[in-house]
């Protein structure tokens, strides 16, 4: 696998987990206090800094083909149920994720719990709103670097693509405090749900003992293939409820 | 107690949530699709074929199921 393909899928990936993250922390910034926000943010990667340090080093060490059939398992069945929900959301059988709703939702919420101080944090919503936030989508950050990195046999690679991700996301959510609701959240799901296929298919079948035509090159037949017939099924899903709304 | 219980039960939730989504046919139709490659893979017969076959049926039902429910 080339570098640049394992940075563009990882930081493309992780982008989208740092765009759901970076909304809930506007949410409980605007709408409670920033102090205690980032005090969330600060907490949850120092819980996440301390999960790398011990899962790093433990996922370079297990054996390669027993890591790819996990790991590869886990990417297809990650990549199938979100290729799953994009296809639902580009043919209009599932509401299309909204960063704005959300947001307004997180603000809602966040407007109407009452105000507690503990410690030195002046708003524990606020903090645990971020924290919480943080640290389940960081997770998904994590568990994206360590396993690409860890298969790619290019960890720090797939680290500087993921903090790149994070990086990028939370300077422009920061920069105009504001929902990301103009990143295409929705498409960069579709393409992510195809490459984390891809890519599950691809290592999956070659930890259970598999040899793919071509080795590492079959990834540039798979992925466009994939996505052709992702494509062919939100065409068909739209024909079907074009057809089921002229019989109404 | 009730509340060690129930987080428990909130962590084992989420991880339900996190490994296998909303359609659990999915997860097990993958760990049967790889069973049956390490099976294939054990014969002279190529078995790299058989994850794709199993995303070209296992995608359109879950779609299929999916959109027939609503």
């Amino acid at each position: 696998m080339g570098a640049g393909a394992l940075f563009v899928a990882v930081f493309l990936a992780c982008a989208v987990e740092a765009v759901e993250a970076t909304t809930i922390v506007l949410a409980a910034g605007t709408a409670r206090d920033w102090r205690s926000a980032l005090t969330g943010v600060t907490a949850a990667l120092a819980v996440l800094a301390i999960l790398v340090a011990a899962l790093g080093p433990a996922v370079d060490a297990l054996p390669l083909r027993e890591l790819r059939l996990v790991v590869g398992a886990l990417l297809l069945i990650f990549g199938l149920q979100w290729l799953r929900k994009a296809i639902l959301r580009a043919s209009g059988h599932k509401a299309l994720h909204d960063e704005d709703a959300i947001y307004r939702r997180q603000m809602a919420d966040a407007a109407d719990a009452p105000r507690r101080t503990l410690g030195s944090v002046p708003d524990w919503y606020a903090f645990t709103l971020s924290f919480k936030g943080v640290l389940l989508e960081g997770l998904e950050v994590v568990f994206i670097a360590l396993t690409f990195g860890s298969n790619a046999g290019n960890i720090p690679l797939a680290g500087l693509a993921a903090l790149c991700a994070v990086a990028v996301v939370a300077a422009g959510g920061f920069a105009v405090r504001s929902p990301l609701s103009r990143v295409p959240e929705n498409t960069l799901k579709f393409v992510v749900g195809i490459m984390l296929t891809a890519f599950g298919m691809f290592w999956g079948a070659e930890g259970a003992g598999a040899h793919w035509p071509g080795s590492d090159a079959s990834l540039l037949g798979l992925v466009p293939a994939i996505a052709v017939f992702a494509l062919g099924l939100v065409a068909l899903l739209r024909r079907g409820s074009a057809a089921a709304a002229e019989a109404a | 107690m009730g509340t060690v219980v129930g987080r428990v039960r909130d962590f084992f939730a989420f991880l339900y949530d996190f490994v296998v989504g909303d359609d659990w046919r999915i997860a097990v139709g993958v760990v049967a699709g790889l069973a049956l490659t390490y099976a294939v893979s054990r014969t002279s017969v190529p078995a790299w074929w058989l994850l794709p076959a199993l995303l070209a049926v296992l995608l359109p039902a879950s779609l299929w199921l999916a959109t027939r429910r609503r």
